[in-house]
């Protein structure tokens, strides 16, 4: 039986206090969130920063970075992606245990940023890995970062353990891995991951 | 008053709940979480590269002697700097006490050197 607001607020008034166990769960989850210890550049920086004192990420639950992705749950991609670096990026989130969530930081880690049209830069993380908050900026203040920190946990709030809605991780079909690219003649194979990413119809013709 | 029995009875008590304080969390969290197992998870080290060989590597034993031999040296460095700094104020009582400890320490060195360790194969 669903409890609705206005009743948990009059059993709260005769010192009742009643949660659902999906409302535990996602309490617990959002905050612990404990990110993955990498950064890739400049955005890194910034990343540290907001884990320093000054910004202090400990207020969210989210100052344990792990140095394993194996008791990580959040992965911050920081910085511009190379395909050199693509493969490991993918493998590691790969290696996460679920629930995972991935933030992109920065506009490298978005589309590739100021190094777009270089021939090793990723257009962004998100063709191989499903990214849930982008935070844009060169680099993203700390704020930012806090920022995109509390939008996770707001989507975590909202994440259903069952239903049709629920996370992907309780679903048997879905996959457990996403694939891994591997560096072709030209480019990575394949160069983006069509169950995560599509590209952009290019309309031709006149403007 | 409470029995003899009654306060073991509260260290049991005291026991239960603090097996119960770490089993819970463990079967709360096998209960409940995700499985997705996966080859590239189960891989034997967590880099984002793949992994080569396996954990079971062995290292050569001499690595151990040649660090344990370092430590004679670590020691007497760690001793010998305070006693040279103060060398003056301490007189003829630290040097003897000075001189049977290098003996013991140089003593397990030439032991060690008898026996071979030093000679890196």
């Amino acid at each position: 039986m669903a409890v609705d607001d206005g009743l948990k607020s009059e059993l709260q008034k005769a010192g009742v206090f009643i949660t659902s166990v999906e409302g535990i769960y996602n309490w617990g989850r959002r905050s612990s969130v404990w990110p993955l210890q990498f950064g890739l550049a400049c955005c890194a920086i910034e990343m540290i920063s907001a884990a320093c004192s000054r910004f202090d990420l400990a207020r969210f639950g989210a100052e344990v970075f792990r140095p394993s992705p194996r008791q990580a749950d959040l992965m911050i991609v920081a910085g511009t992606v190379t395909k050199k670096m693509a493969p490991q990026v993918v493998r590691l989130y790969n290696q996460m245990p679920e629930p995972k969530y991935v933030i992109a930081m920065g506009a490298c880690s978005i589309s590739g940023g100021p190094f777009k049209q270089g021939y090793n830069v990723l257009k962004g993380i998100d063709r191989y890995i499903p990214v849930d908050v982008h935070i844009p900026g060169c680099p993203p203040r700390p704020e930012a970062l806090l920022n995109a920190l509390m939008f996770l946990q707001r989507k975590i709030d909202n994440e259903h353990l069952t239903g049709i809605n629920r996370v992907r991780w309780y679903d048997d079909t879905d996959p457990a891995d996403f694939a891994v690219p591997s560096f072709g003649a030209h480019d990575l194979e394949p160069a983006c991951n069509r169950a995560v990413w599509q590209p952009d119809k290019i309309k031709r013709g006149v403007a | 008053m409470p029995s003899y029995e009654y306060s073991y009875l509260l260290i049991c008590v005291l026991m239960l709940a603090a097996f119960g304080f770490a089993a819970a969390p463990l079967v709360i969290s096998a209960a409940v979480r995700p499985r997705k197992p996966s080859l590239i998870k189960q891989n034997i080290f967590e880099c984002g590269l793949d992994s080569k060989g396996d954990s079971w590597v062995q290292f050569k034993v001499q690595y151990y002697v040649y660090a344990l031999i370092f430590v004679i040296f670590d020691l007497e460095t760690v001793f010998l700097l305070p006693w040279a700094v103060a060398f003056n104020k301490l007189g003829l009582f630290a040097f003897v006490e000075m001189l049977v400890f290098l003996i013991v320490l140089v003593g397990g060195l030439v032991w060690a050197w008898g026996k071979g360790v030093l000679e890196w194969k």
